[in-house]
């Protein structure tokens, strides 16, 4: 039973954590990683070319979810959307780029949860509209930024995207993955509700929205001793 | 007539096409012509790939890999309009501005749920098997239609600043595509079976709490090797999850499965594998710092993940 499993295949995991810690180019690692596990796995050359044709045809449809909003995008902000986003939240003087992040953690898990997956995204509204008018509200508070808070600004955005979505999503009951669990728990012969899969996905959805709302307010914190610590910089060196 | 996937496979293909031809005319890129080449390719696999040789695609995938890989594909400089010019046109157009940008996930989502079962001629508008896509591909449309009303310019300029983004992302755009094929292939080579059968063997089970830690952690840990919580589930459930926590433990399997899919996406958060979530908005944000968005998502993943072994070590026997 135990020779029956194959573990030469896990050299291609290898050559991926070797790659992504000597910090190579991402693509090359995962090219690399497909070549070594194809001959870990002992498939012959045309073989192996044929199954990475084949997968990249099948899997042609995930880039498009990223290209497709680039020209309508990219065409508004020629014309100054992110500038509009940016001069409307300036004008609410409760605004931090925390609070701000907070309300989008709650609208992008509540409306994920309802299905509507598609209302956010980092193309369509993240690079847009979120990380402006986060960057906005905290220069609104602070003055001007210094490059490394706007980065980290900017990366809080796209992280509350990413949370708000994938802790959302999971507890609407005719998503993917709850399609996926309930096939495969039939697979082995046990019966379950798909709501109840998604009813059991609720509390760790609130405590998700919690922790990553305690790490925004943080952020304000961040960002206003990261300022001082920078005006203080500023003025040593004049 | 339905509108399917394939239809904006040839608008993808058209569009990478263009950025191509705009690179390989751009004297201001210092790369032009393998840049052209490396679009180029993309483009081809998007118009023909389904009707080319396995093989042939296979290859250059590789190809366009080697030219990302070894620096082969940069930006041209952009022509923008310059700072002051922005904001008077985002001052005379007002709010008005965000109405495209909201028309795009208002089309889609009113096409993935209102428009889903309308029929014209028998069959149905939208590709039932890629709803989602269809319909944000049509919202994507009116949404440029919108915009070139709005700013009195042309599609093309659209396409212009298509290409500035993509530019701008460069490389960064295919990896989720080539790390999708990884998986794949790894799935193909047995690596689940491996990881599954290395957890089982050496990890003693004998406890409750260790059962549902190392059920947990593994979803994690699998999703950040593989990039894809659903490549993590069938092996966790199967190996540790439906034998252990339901065989041995009379876990409830609805609670087994919600929480254990919450570890895998913990473990999505925190892994380069997952590019398009972790690494195309690093690009698309322009920070230096590949890893950044990654560093943002640990200090709640971690936390999420602990709470998520608390949450099911308690709640799986109510």
């Amino acid at each position: 039973m135990q020779s029956a499993v194959n573990l030469w295949p896990l050299l291609g995991v290898v050559v991926v954590v070797a790659g992504f810690v000597l910090r190579a180019n991402p693509v090359l690692v995962a090219v690399a990683a497909c070549g070594v596990t194809g001959v870990a796995a002992a498939m012959p050359v045309m073989a192996l070319l044929e199954s990475l044709g084949t997968a990249f045809v099948k899997t042609r449809n995930l880039p498009l979810i990223l290209l497709l909003p680039l020209a309508a995008i990219g065409l508004l902000e020629r014309f100054g959307l992110r500038e509009q986003a940016q001069s409307v939240i300036a004008k609410v003087r409760s605004a931090t780029a925390g609070r701000l992040l907070i309300v989008y953690l709650f609208a992008r898990e509540s409306t994920a949860a309802m299905g509507l997956t598609s209302l956010g995204g980092h193309p369509t509204m993240v690079r847009p509209l979120v990380a402006p008018m986060a960057e906005a509200a905290a220069e609104a508070q602070h003055g001007t930024l210094p490059e490394r808070v706007r980065h980290r600004i900017r990366a809080m955005s796209a992280a509350t995207d990413n949370i708000g979505l994938f802790f959302g999503e999971d507890i609407f009951v005719a998503f993917g993955a709850i399609v996926l669990m309930h096939t495969i728990l039939q697979a082995e012969g046990i019966e379950v509700n798909p709501l109840h899969i998604a009813l059991w996905g609720i509390p760790t959805a609130i405590t998700a929205f919690v922790i990553h709302a305690w790490n925004l307010r943080r952020l304000d914190a961040e960002i206003r001793r990261e300022v001082a610590a920078d005006a203080g910089a500023g003025k040593g060196a004049a | 007539m339905t509108l399917t996937i394939d239809h904006f496979y040839i608008l993808v293909g058209l569009l990478l096409a263009a950025v191509a031809i705009m690179n390989l005319l751009d004297h201001s890129n210092p790369r032009r012509v393998t840049t052209a080449l490396f679009w180029g390719l993309y483009a081809v696999l998007y118009l023909v790939g389904e009707r080319m040789a396995p093989a042939a695609v296979g290859a250059l995938m590789i190809g366009m890999a080697l030219l990302a890989g070894f620096g082969g594909v940069k930006a041209g400089v952009p022509t923008t309009l310059d700072a002051t010019e922005r904001r008077s046109s985002a001052a005379r157009l007002g709010n008005r501005i965000f109405i495209p940008a909201l028309i795009l996930p208002l089309v889609t989502v009113i096409g993935a749920t209102v428009l889903k079962d309308v029929q014209l001629g028998g069959l149905p508008m939208f590709d039932p098997a890629h709803l989602t896509l269809v319909s944000m591909g049509c919202g994507a449309i009116v949404a440029l239609i919108a915009a070139c009303w709005l700013t009195r310019s042309t599609p093309l300029q659209g396409v212009r600043e298509a290409r500035r983004l993509i530019d701008a992302m460069s490389w960064a755009v295919v990896l989720p595509h080539i790390l999708a094929v990884l998986g794949l292939l790894f799935s193909e080579a047995g690596v689940g079976k491996a990881v599954a059968h290395l957890t089982t063997t050496y990890i003693g089970l004998d406890s409750a709490f260790v059962a549902v830690a190392v059920y947990c952690i593994g979803m994690a840990l699998f999703t950040i090797v593989m990039g894809n919580g659903f490549a993590a589930f069938p092996v966790m459930a199967g190996g540790v999850g439906i034998p252990v926590l339901i065989g041995v433990y009379g876990a409830n399997p609805a609670v087994m499965a919600a929480i254990g899919m919450f570890s895998a996406y913990c473990g999505t958060l925190m892994t380069p594998m997952a590019a398009n979530f972790n690494i195309v908005p690093a690009a698309l944000l322009d920070l230096p710092d590949k890893n950044a968005v990654i560093r943002a998502q640990i200090p709640s993943a971690l936390p999420i993940l602990i709470a998520n072994i608390f949450l099911l070590y308690f709640l799986m026997n109510l």
